[in-house]
């Protein structure tokens, strides 16, 4: 096994290296830790009344352990997810046609929904016991995370480069290694990059989802969400700036253990071959290449592979590619039939399940809600797009300041923003505010990052020859922000305004009501609509709601982001 | 087709080619050819060119007898059977390299060996064996991103060798390399090929450098367009190596070009004037900057009016999927004449190269409205609208009738192109839309 002459085995021979120790010493802290967090998860449900969580910061760190386990529960379900029906996507084009349009009504529907419709199913999966609710609250995750991994991937399964298939065919590469060795690398740089982008989505939700109320249901699951709903019934501020502080330090872990590494390794699948920045890199990943332990298990685990490759193939030659392409094209077509039929069904049971008991009223008012929270959203991206836009170009031609302010941007779109909404809240009440108009901003804190961060990057990417034919020109003032500035920075703007409204129709439902203590606050909006039907466990007007959002948010895209999107790419993209 | 020079009709054959013929289907429904009726025999020891234009259908049949992709008609045999998919002992190097980027020189060339399912210590040994004899040494656990374009395709050679093919395919592997590192390659793989060190036993050479097939083939099959077919084949009997400089040379080259540009019969050019009658005409993409360029050169001494392509071709640096189009072009727009491998202007060529902008945009202008149909065709629609505007979709559609998708866009940009240095009529490139006014 020791042929292949790689990166990993590159590692001095003889006596355990600090690499190894580093290694040991991280890997034995990843194995305590699932072990201590995943304690709880077959405790009986009633054990959540019996132990009730406290206030005590000393609490926290168990708390936050249950919630990043969750995290990572559900960023492997969307892998695999992504995996499988990306690829059933790309490779079908039949199904794609399908599956495409299916993930893009997925990706519009808020995410909070899904929890509430399937709560109970997933309760009922585990009667009794705690890990029904730790399944809804880890597809809540995923559905904060997939739908964009997958996406990402069907698009780099699509643009893998003709020659690359050829070459890989041409060798005759399985399928199952075509997708291992050719396609997984090629689509991994992106992958990577939108399950970070999804992160933020994440931590986001499992706050929400670890404090629930679906009508009669109500759960409590132990962690950093059901502490903050906790401190925020007991209107404990001291409470809540612990768990930000706590956050902060996980989100900061997370980074550097996980992310950091994934991104550094991602780097080497990156196609354009010409050297350009430099190479991101990563404390861990050093630690984990330089060890020969880890090496050693990498082989291992390679080989194992391998043998579940050769074991999945069929045998060359067992039978012609001709019929074996038939054969594939009708397995095809009959799960296209299936999923066709599926989708069908299940537009009929809405339909049914909603008419009898909604009348045009019930719709005309959800509509009207829906555009009263359009404005708000579009009101602040403005808002928004004014301060940070200008902030993003000033900090973009400095890279010394760049170098600084992006990772902090890119930090502070990761951190769950509704950890924060107790201050605001609280000081709401306390000036007694309008809440219709002092509840907005809080949809949008969290996601203007991905304004100021998209347009830092633009920016920065703006080649020098052109900052110099401007001042060679003596290009100044308004001219240059109009003539250059602006348009130079117009795609990447586009996609971070494109990112900050999905977040911020998605944080409509948490953030139009809010409370502290015994204060109920609720802006007009279709996201308090969704919120409130949620608490009286209403499902038509759950669903109703979902819809209606769902329509605005596809609507939006089809009509706006993506035709501006596109106009942006093609008129002001330099290459 | 089986007049080849070193190898009699009893030696055996490695591959076989009956009238394979390739058809797309087109957005219409109907059916595009793109290869037709193309026959083609390599025996063990040759080197076989397909030269021909972007276009002429070689890199498909390539792709044929690679089994990437499956005939409309016809049939590849390889050692007797049929090709069904792709067959071991077929290897190819691609123009692009296509190397994974993630995968080190070792890794990339011992890719091949390992869907083979060849013992580990033996793809080790095959491996460095094959990087070793490209001269890729020391260069084993290098990624490819850290290569020069050279070593990059030595890797391709190295990847297609170590699987110990018996026909290599090469997909125009040096064109995109520069000319030095483009020789130094053509000639290593010419030794190695000469004394025999590599496991292969024929190959399959695209290219559209004439001078490179002259170097490298035994045999050259030349390639017409619309649709790609063979139109002719020479044998190249120089003695290896061969000298670019030997008369024997320059004039095989001469003599290629003379069949690549003739006038009568089943020509190779991609233009023909008998068949532009219609707006249906192929319009290549040349730049207007081309096209006064080779006019003023011509007209200019030493040439004055009367040029040989293969000079003026080195003269100005292009390769022939440069100057032929500029050519024909030229010849379309009766400024200029192809025959026998020369190119002369006529009185308007001559007059457009000594005129001042103005003066060339009229004349230009005239000889565009009147010898390309589809300019005409737009410019009478444009005068008969009220708006005196067309999208262009409407003009696409029709050429759609009759060539791909993709030909048909280049068409529309060949001919916008030209007829803003005529200005003739207009271009939104943001809507789409042909008129008649000036932008503002």
């Amino acid at each position: 096994m020791t042929s292949t002459r790689t990166a990993w085995s590159t590692a001095s021979r003889g006596a355990p290296s600090r690499f190894d120790l580093i290694a040991f010493v991280l890997v034995v802290g990843l194995f305590a830790f699932f072990a201590a967090a995943s304690k709880g998860v077959l405790a009986p449900i009633s054990s959540l009344d019996v132990t009730p969580i406290s206030l005590d910061p000393a609490q926290l760190p168990y708390l936050v352990a249950r919630s990043t386990l969750r995290m990572l529960a559900g960023l492997l379900l969307s892998l695999l997810f992504t995996f499988t029906y990306a690829t059933w996507a790309a490779k079908s084009p039949r199904a794609g046609r399908i599956l495409i349009p299916v993930l893009d009504v997925l990706q519009s529907i808020p995410i909070l929904t899904f929890l509430s419709v399937t709560l109970v199913f997933f309760m009922s999966l585990a009667p009794g016991r705690v890990l029904g609710a730790e399944f809804a609250a880890v597809f809540i995750i995923f559905t904060s995370q997939a739908w964009n991994m997958a996406f990402s991937f069907y698009q780099s399964l699509r643009t893998v480069p003709t020659e690359l298939t050829e070459a890989a065919r041409s060798f005759r590469l399985s399928g199952w290694s075509r997708f291992w060795r050719l396609e997984v690398p090629f689509g991994m740089p992106p992958l990577v990059w939108n399950m970070m982008m999804s992160m933020s989505g994440g931590w986001f939700f499992v706050v929400a989802s670890e404090a629930i109320t679906v009508g009669p249901t109500t759960v409590t699951l132990p962690g950093i969400g059901a502490y903050i709903d906790l401190a925020i019934r007991q209107k404990d501020l001291h409470a809540v700036s612990y768990a930000i502080l706590a956050m902060l330090a996980v989100i900061l872990v997370y980074d550097q253990l996980l992310f950091r590494p994934l991104v550094a390794w991602s780097d080497r699948f990156r196609f354009d071959s010409e050297p350009g920045a430099p190479a991101p890199s990563s404390w861990v990943l050093d630690a984990l290449a330089g060890s020969r332990l880890i090496a050693r298990s990498l082989r291992r685990l390679r080989g194992f592979g391998r043998m579940l490759g050769a074991a999945i193939r069929v045998a060359p030659g067992s039978s012609s590619p001709d019929v074996a392409a038939t054969n594939a094209e009708n397995l095809d077509r009959i799960a296209t039939g299936v999923l066709a039929t599926l989708i069908g069904l299940a537009v009929w049971q809405a339909a049914w399940f909603l008419a009898p008991d909604l009348g045009w009223q019930d719709l005309l008012s959800t509509f009207g809600l829906g555009a009263i929270t359009a404005i708000r959203v579009f009101a602040l991206i403005a808002l928004a797009s004014l301060v940070w836009v200008p902030v993003g170009i000033y900090v973009g031609l400095r890279p010394k300041v760049a170098r600084v302010v992006q990772p902090v941007a890119q930090f502070l779109a990761a951190f769950p923003n509704n950890l924060l909404f107790p201050f605001a809240v609280a000081a709401i009440v306390n000036f007694k505010l309008n809440a219709n108009i002092w509840l907005s901003p809080l949809m949008i804190l969290g996601t203007q990052w991905y304004i100021l961060f998209n347009v830092v990057a633009g920016a920065s990417a703006m080649p020098t020859e052109m900052r110099h034919v401007s001042n060679n020109f003596h290009v100044k003032g308004w001219l240059w922000w109009r003539k250059i500035a602006l348009p130079a920075v117009m795609p990447f703007y586009v996609t971070g305004a494109i990112t900050a409204s999905g977040g911020s129709w998605n944080a409509a439902i948490v953030a139009e009501v809010a409370s502290w203590g015994d204060q109920h606050l609720s802006a007009t909006g279709l996201g308090s609509y969704i919120a409130h039907a949620t608490t009286d466990g209403d499902f038509h007007r759950i669903v109703l709601g979902t819809v209606t959002m769902s329509l605005y948010v596809l609507l939006i895209n089809r009509l706006l982001w993506r035709p501006l999107y596109y106009y942006a790419e093609r008129k002001f993209r330099l290459s | 087709m089986n007049a080849t020079p070193k190898t009699s009709a009893d030696t055996p054959v490695l591959l076989d080619v009956v009238h394979a013929s390739k058809s797309f289907t087109k957005g219409d429904g109907g059916d595009l050819l793109v290869l037709d009726d193309v026959n083609l025999t390599v025996r063990p020891g040759e080197v076989v060119g397909l030269l021909g234009r972007s276009g002429s259908g070689k890199s498909t049949l390539l792709r044929l007898i690679a089994g990437l992709s499956k005939p409309s008609g016809g049939r590849v045999n390889y050692l007797g059977k049929p090709v069904t998919g792709p067959a071991e002992g077929i290897s190819m190097v691609f123009q692009s390299f296509a190397l994974f980027p993630w995968l080190t020189v070792y890794e990339n060339v011992a890719l091949g060996l390992e869907a083979m399912h060849i013992a580990r210590d033996e793809i080790r040994r095959r491996s460095l064996a094959a990087i070793d004899l490209i001269g890729l040494d020391g260069f084993e656990s290098a990624y490819p991103r850290e290569l020069s374009g050279g070593m990059r395709q030595r890797v391709g050679f190295a990847r297609a060798l170590v699987v110990h093919p018996n026909i290599l395919l090469m997909d125009e592997p040096f064109s995109a390399l520069d000319v030095l590192t483009a020789e130094t390659l053509r000639t290593d793989f010419l030794d190695l090929w000469s004394d025999g060190r590599m496991p292969i036993q024929g190959v399959i050479l695209v290219t559209h450098n004439i001078e490179e097939a002259v170097q490298m083939c035994d045999r050259i099959l030349v390639f017409a367009t619309n649709p790609g077919r063979i139109v002719s084949e020479i044998a190249v009997t120089i003695p290896r190596p061969r000298d670019r400089n030997d008369p024997a040379f320059a004039g095989l080259v001469e003599q290629i070009y003379v069949e690549m540009t003739a006038k009568k019969g089943r020509t190779a050019s991609r233009i023909s004037p008998a068949s532009g009658s219609g707006i249906d005409t192929i319009l290549p993409r040349v730049s207007s900057n081309i096209l006064a360029g080779l006019l003023e050169t011509v007209a200019a001494p030493p040439f004055s009016g009367r040029a040989d392509l293969p000079e003026i071709a080195s003269e100005l640096t292009l390769e022939i999927d440069e100057l032929f189009p500029a050519a024909e072009t030229l010849q379309m727009l009766r400024f200029a004449d192809l025959e026998g491998g020369d190119i002369h202007l006529l009185p308007e060529g001559i007059a457009f190269a000594g005129a001042e902008v103005d003066e060339r945009k009229k004349l230009f202008a005239r000889h565009l409205l009147a010898y390309v149909p589809l300019a005409a065709h737009v410019r009478r629609v444009l005068d008969e609208r009220r708006t005196h505007a067309a999208p262009s979709s409407r003009f696409l559609d029709e050429l759609e009738d009759h060539m791909s998708p993709e030909v048909a866009e280049e068409t529309i940009r060949a001919l916008v192109s030209w007829a803003r240095y005529a200005e003739i009529f207009a271009y939104d490139d943001e809507t789409g839309q042909f008129s008649l006014e000036n932008p503002t």
